[in-house]
């Protein structure tokens, strides 16, 4: 029956987008305390198989709600709403224009005086994007505007790519 | 004997019976057992004293191998037969294997197109594979294991660098099926040294394990908080260690004493080892004098300097910084984040490494536990609590899957399915599609690492599934998933959504051993030991039996009440004893029959446990209440 559960329900949490993420952390703690394989080692195959099915799915569940993004992809899936990755152009085109302008300024960091100064204060820009957003999110949840979800989870999409580009280029520095 | 009695839950059991169980640590240079007893968890030693074994095995014609410092003592005289550092070659090809000079260590056999995949070495008792020169080495430790426990052992924990990947953890885990030990968990060397440093010192907050052994090198980062290890991310290069250090300055005598490149074996052991001991004096001295005499009358004497030292190992110690880094960026944590570094390994004692991890970490790292011994006592304690010596215990080890794991698509790429540092166990699904109209099956290739090209990561399997139905194009929809389990091992499926075609492996990697040959292996040991086959099976079912039945006993004790109806009770109850009374019969095949039955007649009971159990973890902190009202009803 837990294996039917879907992700907030295990983690006995409300379906709302803002979660308490030290309660999250410590939910999974305990529920893997209890179905963990390592709790099983000396039972029957059969009970060793059914502790690795729980177990893999807290993993899984933790990982979704853990996430900004794949939580809130998550909750849009709950909600019945198919995000779709091919409607991206309807994406507003003032936020298309920034996107480029940071990308255009994140190639050029590697050419400055001091990269890894200019390095760290765009990662702190993408961070502040990424804070906005989640806040924007947490209200358009409240509010049941789905729509305005999926536009504010593209969104969060862009931005984490760049942190991950940004942290790349920080790696080659 | 009278029948055990179960019939009336909640009646006391019989005192727990302790197993012996052990952790080993199966080391590039040198691999130790350790055990718990009374309490404390302590290394080994042999009959000599001697706690750590040398990871050698010196191989003869008609005899036994020898293993650990007899066959070291064999290296120079007689350097083909006497292989070391073994496991470097675990899971590996001829193109992995490193060489000094022009030499290759050993006499490697060719690779031919109809024989692709791990090295194998040509020795006096014939071609070895990198498994069963490793499972001599588990051997002697299991030996020396049932002599001073005075029993046969339940089980085994044997640690693996956390950077191992799939083929090489396989070999791991196939080298001590030969060796005939029960492996109750492959644990990372790093996840193990944090439980004995971090129940040693009831330490909580983040840490960084810094490993570097004798050929692998590891960074974990753990969250410790009340009992549970929680790895956030590990990196790594399981082909980095002491040896290289050992290389680089064996060159650099080459250099000075002008021998040559293609210098002949025993000569370049003869080298390594004079390297080693410069190495380890430079730990406590400035300089390092060395003196080399071969047989061919060569000779030639000269010193190291600590800076010239340095300065020939530095290329290797900045090569650990990196995955230091990717690992801190991984784990979304910066370097004022981690509470302490601790050093693991041998390799630690090198004084420039432990300079250059101070200056990266900006501190200076923990030194003081016995770097040597401290994976194989992590591994120990964790051995005790799988092998159920210790009920209430609330330890738990979450770890990590190391490197990346995907398919191969459309021109030679790599789609990732499992990302590394995802906490195990895992599952993953993708949806794929044909590629052209009407094609009825589909070539799978897993491959892992980093990389986004095929050739750049490592192959780990290939399998086809077939029986997809003649569609066009892009129609057929084959879902592949990935689960890895908590030893870090992964299984592969895939099936054809529509029809439900299907076809699974336990990723055998390309680079590892059918089972057929690992059965082969077993029945030429047992012959060569005159042990008796048929007697093995049916012990292993006796206690796969004993498993299921103690496990079951404590169950009914805990839940049968609640959980069941009286006829399922009862049904259970038959199907238990005449489990117990097949058991003490010698038919392995009645055993392993009335052991599925009986799963097969407690499978709802076990996953009402289960979800009884889950829904208290999901309360959270009301837990204590739950029990409060369970223990008044």
């Amino acid at each position: 029956m837990s294996l039917t559960l879907n992700h907030f329900q295990l983690f006995n949490l409300p379906e709302t987008f803002a979660v308490d993420s030290l309660m999250l952390a410590e939910t999974f703690r305990e529920l893997q305390r209890t179905a963990h394989p390592d709790k099983f080692a000396n039972r029957s195959d059969q009970e060793r198989r059914l502790a690795m099915q729980h177990a893999t799915q807290i993993n899984e569940a933790f990982q979704t709600l853990k996430h900004p993004l794949k939580r809130g992809q998550y909750l849009l899936m709950l909600k019945g709403i198919e995000m779709d990755s091919q409607q991206a152009s309807a994406m507003d085109q003032l936020f298309l224009f920034e996107q480029m302008e940071l990308r255009e300024k994140l190639e050029s960091i590697a050419k400055q005086a001091d990269p890894m100064m200019a390095l760290e204060q765009f990662m702190d820009s993408i961070a502040q994007g990424i804070e906005k957003l989640i806040n924007t999110l947490n209200h358009q949840f409240q509010q049941a505007d789905y729509a305005a979800c999926q536009n504010s989870i593209r969104k969060l999409q862009f931005f984490y790519k760049l942190q991950e580009e940004a942290l790349n280029l920080e790696e080659q520095l | 004997m009278a029948l055990l009695q179960i019939s009336e839950p909640g009646q006391t059991q019989a005192p727990h019976e302790h197993r012996l169980a052990v952790g080993i640590d199966l080391g590039t240079t040198n691999s130790l057992v350790a055990t718990v007893r009374s309490g404390m968890a302590e290394t080994l030693p042999d009959a000599q004293g001697r706690h750590l074994l040398p990871s050698v095995v010196h191989y003869r014609q008609d005899d036994a191998p020898l293993v650990g410092v007899e066959a070291q003592e064999k290296a120079s005289q007689d350097p083909l037969n006497t292989i070391a550092s073994v496991k470097r070659l675990m899971g590996r090809g001829l193109h992995d294997v490193k060489s000094v000079g022009s030499r290759l260590p050993y006499d490697f056999i060719e690779e031919t197109e109809t024989a692709k995949g791990m090295v194998k070495i040509r020795t006096a008792a014939g071609a070895l594979s990198p498994v069963q020169i490793s499972a001599d080495i588990l051997h002697a430790l299991r030996d020396r294991a049932r002599t001073s426990l005075g029993g046969d052992l339940t089980g085994v924990v044997i640690t693996v660098p956390a950077y191992f990947d799939d083929a090489q953890r396989q070999a791991t885990k196939d080298a001590a099926k030969l060796a005939g030990l029960q492996v109750l968990r492959l644990l990372n060397e790093p996840t193990a040294a944090a439980v004995a440093y971090g129940l040693d010192k009831a330490a909580e907050g983040i840490f960084a394990i810094y490993d570097l052994g004798g050929g692998t090198f590891d960074i974990s980062i753990l969250r410790l908080q009340r009992g549970v290890f929680e790895v956030m991310a590990t990196a790594g290069d399981s082909a980095l260690g002491g040896d290289d250090m050992d290389r680089v300055i064996a060159q650099w005598i080459m250099q000075q004493a002008g021998i040559a490149e293609d210098a002949e074996h025993k000569h370049i052991r003869q080298l390594l080892s004079i390297a080693r001991a410069a190495k380890e004096t430079l730990t406590d001295h400035d300089t390092a004098a060395m003196q080399l005499q071969f047989d061919n009358g060569q000779h030639w004497q000269g010193q190291l300097s600590r800076a010239q030292f340095d300065e020939l190992i530095d290329p290797l110690v900045q090569k650990t910084l990196m995955p230091c880094r990717r690992a801190l960026r991984d784990a979304g944590l910066s370097i004022a984040d981690i509470r302490e570094v601790v050093m693991v390994g041998g390799s630690t004692r090198v004084l420039r490494v432990r300079a250059k991890v101070a200056e990266f970490f900006q501190r200076k790292p923990h030194v003081d536990i016995d770097p040597d011994k401290v994976v194989a006592i992590g591994a120990a304690i964790q051995a005790d609590i799988l092998a159920g010596n210790k009920p209430d215990s609330d330890m738990l080890l979450l770890d990590v899957t190391p490197l990346s794991l995907g398919l191969e698509t459309m021109g030679g790429l790599v789609e990732k399915v499992i990302p590394r540092n995802t906490t195990i166990p895992v599952a993953k699904a993708q949806d794929f599609t044909t590629f052209k109209d009407g094609q009825t099956a589909m070539a799978i290739h897993v491959v892992q690492g980093e990389r986004e090209l095929v050739t750049d990561c490592r192959s780990l399997a290939r399998f086809e599934l077939r029986g997809i139905p003649p569609m066009v194009a892009g129609a057929a929809r084959i879902r592949v998933t990935f689960q890895v389990d908590a030893d870090g091992l992964l299984s592969v499926s895939a099936q054809e959504q529509t029809t439900g075609a299907y076809s699974e492996i336990t990723v055998k990697p390309s680079y590892g051993l059918g089972d057929k040959d690992i059965e082969t292996m077993l029945r030429e040991a047992m012959e060569n030991a005159s042990n008796d086959a048929a007697r093995r099976t049916l012990r292993e079912q006796q206690v796969e039996a004993d498993r299921v039945v103690n496990a079951l006993k404590a169950a009914l004790k805990a839940d049968g009440k609640h959980l069941l109806k009286r006829r399922e009770f009862e049904t259970i109850n038959a199907r238990l004893d005449k489990l117990l009374h097949l058991m003490r019969g010698t038919n392995p095949q009645a055993i392993k029959a009335a052991v599925e039955e009986l799963e097969q007649t407690t499978r709802d009971f076990a996953a009402r446990r289960m979800d009884k159990a889950i829904q208290k973890a999901m309360q959270g902190k009301t837990v204590k209440e739950l029990d409060a009202e369970i223990e008044q009803n």
